[in-house]
């Protein structure tokens, strides 16, 4: 049942008081060619109790299988008690606090998260969050063009290990204005960004992603002071998990990264099959008035009292309309509460657990994988908790024979880097037991011996 | 009632521009939009050498209600920004006339008086729109 307050007879009424015959004439604008008259494929109404049962049965088809994959979406524990609070009535609405007298405890809360991010990254302010790790990217790239005025080439440099996904994404956003992305060579060992690197390309920006899409770890110091001595920004694309051990993109090379950004997602979000997620972007203060979207800040009210607000908004689009910074302004409010609840339940000593007990298992993951007969690395060189392996035989049927066994056991990298070879990415987070690991590790044993022994 | 020099041309964007002895023109905003957007906080110059176009966007003056852009209102070079607004953008507030000026440029030829306001014009603009 629709929810709409008007009966035929207000509709009528409506209609009359402006001279139009029907609801379709205020419409006629549109011209015809670009109606859809109908729309094959779409399946006709179902009742309630139909599509609970189907969605019921969809649901069901997933199972729970044990899951290796990564690739931009991890599967942490994410405690009970995140959900719980997260989705308390006071919580759950994402709804934007424009109304400050209204809004403290949401304010507040995102006050925190912007604390949480900032300290994570290492950088001085941080925005309320975006939409997810991709459109950070695009963002951060736009931002990127805004405040670097000296160059004018529109050239955001790639390192070869940023999300391939991502890059699709923010081209698709930016490169409408005259922003084009191009990527830095890899180095065919480490897999990381090419040891020479051009001196001819003027960047604005170089974007690098640290742990890379592929698992490894750049030269983030090399990197960045490299980027700086050309007058390039430099975009640091990171995993929240990671920053517990890892650098943080604000102490990278001499100067630090300029803006960081990435996936909020293993911040205590579901993998729910791939959404809603949370982008996050954080940025030196001297390019505050080039971010996107909305920052809360702390203050004083006339009776000496501690309150939130939003700090700045003037860029956005309710105010600044098309010159707005961005389009796409909003926040994900749901997802950056749950976030911040569950940073807040786990510390600071927590993340640094996961972080540790997921480089642990994927250690484990990787020795006993290695130790097969048919699988190497693809890359030498340190990693985090994900890593790209070789196998002596294409990547995809070997996964369908591991689904088969309800085990998920990787991302198929063939399609994005064919030049790798029959390349996957494993992970193992904190969630794999030693049982868990030791099961993928013998059933692809299994698969590729009996492989062996078909063909020979 | 917000006051209006009578050596300076204005614009329906509400900016003025006072002509110098070297040619150039400096380019503010009027005491009725300072007024209007409230208290600055931030004020985004354009580059020295960079070339506007009349009715362009030139600077952004940031005030705690909203970002507005200022335009151009010739064609020419901007050969100097004010910088200490970087600092104290209130300045703009305090002095748009004099101290609160944004920017300064060389115009690319001669200047239509036609296409702006007299001190009179610009206040029969204010006028009407308080009408």
């Amino acid at each position: 049942m629709p929810f709409i307050p008007h009966t035929e007879k207000d509709t009528e009424e409506m209609l009359e008081a402006i001279g139009a015959p029907d609801l379709d004439a205020l419409f006629d604008e549109i011209p015809k060619n670009l109606l859809i008259e109908s729309l094959d494929g779409v399946p006709d109404a179902m009742s309630e109790m139909a599509i609970k049962r189907l969605m019921q049965e969809r649901a069901a088809q997933d199972g729970a299988p044990l899951c290796f994959i990564g690739a931009g979406a991890y599967e942490h524990h994410v405690p009970q008690a995140v959900w719980d609070i997260a989705t308390r009535g006071e919580f759950y609405s994402a709804y934007t606090p424009y109304q400050a007298e209204a809004s403290q405890g949401t304010l507040q809360t995102i006050y925190e998260y912007q604390t949480m991010i900032t300290e994570l990254t290492g950088l001085d302010v941080s925005n309320a969050s975006l939409y997810d790790g991709a459109s950070a990217l695009a963002e951060a790239a736009l931002m990127a063009v805004r405040a670097n005025r000296k160059i004018k080439s529109g050239r955001i440099l790639l390192a070869p290990g940023v999300n391939p996904t991502y890059e699709k994404v923010a081209a698709a956003i930016a490169g409408t204005q005259g922003i084009t992305f191009e990527r830095l060579a890899m180095d065919s060992v480490t897999g990381n960004t090419a040891a020479e690197l051009p001196d001819d390309k003027e960047p604005v920006a170089v974007a690098i992603q640290h742990p890379s899409f592929l698992g490894t770890l750049e030269d983030v110091d090399r990197l960045t002071d490299w980027a700086h001595e050309r007058g390039a920004y430099v975009i640091a694309i990171v995993n929240p998990t990671s920053l517990a051990l890892l650098k943080a993109p604000g102490h990278w090379g001499e100067a630090g990264a300029d803006i960081a950004c990435g996936e909020g997602q293993p911040l205590g979000v579901p993998l729910s099959s791939g959404g809603p997620y949370f982008g996050f972007m954080t940025c030196k203060q001297q390019h505050v008035r080039q971010m996107p979207g909305r920052i809360i800040g702390r203050t004083t009210d006339l009776d000496g009292q501690t309150g939130f607000t939003l700090t700045l908004q003037a860029r956005e689009q309710h105010i600044r309309r098309s010159k707005a910074t961005s389009n796409i302004c909003t926040n994900q409010g749901l997802m950056v509460t749950a976030a911040t609840i569950y940073m807040s339940l786990v510390g600071f000593h927590g993340l640094r657990s996961v972080a540790c007990r997921s480089h642990q298992n994927t250690t484990r993951l990787i020795e006993g994988l290695t130790a097969l007969e048919g699988v190497e690395r693809v890359f030498e060189g340190a990693y985090f908790h994900e890593v790209a392996v070789r196998l002596d035989r294409p990547v995809g049927a070997v996964l369908e024979a591991l689904a088969n066994r309800n085990i998920l056991g990787g991302f198929d990298l063939q399609p994005m880097y064919p030049d790798l070879g029959n390349a996957m990415l494993v992970c193992a987070t904190e969630t794999k037991t030693d049982a868990d690991i030791d099961i993928l590790i013998t059933a692809l044993g299994e698969i590729l011996a009996e492989g062996k022994g078909r063909s020979a | 009632m917000s006051e209006l020099p009578g050596d300076l041309l204005y614009t329906s964007e509400h900016e003025w521009l006072r002509r110098e002895d070297d040619g150039n023109v400096s380019i503010g905003i009027t005491d009725h939009a300072q007024a209007a957007l409230g208290d600055f906080v931030y004020v985004e110059l354009p580059e020295v050498g960079q070339d506007v176009e009349s009715g362009g966007d030139m600077a952004v003056v940031e005030s705690v209600k909203a970002a507005s852009d200022v335009y151009a209102p010739v064609d020419g070079t901007v050969v100097e920004v004010n910088d200490a607004l970087a600092d104290d953008p209130e300045t703009i507030n305090s002095d748009p006339y004099g101290e609160g000026w944004i920017v300064k440029v060389a115009p690319a030829g001669e200047i239509d008086e036609g296409a702006l306001m007299t001190p009179d014009a610009y206040q029969e603009l204010l006028d009407q729109e308080d009408a």
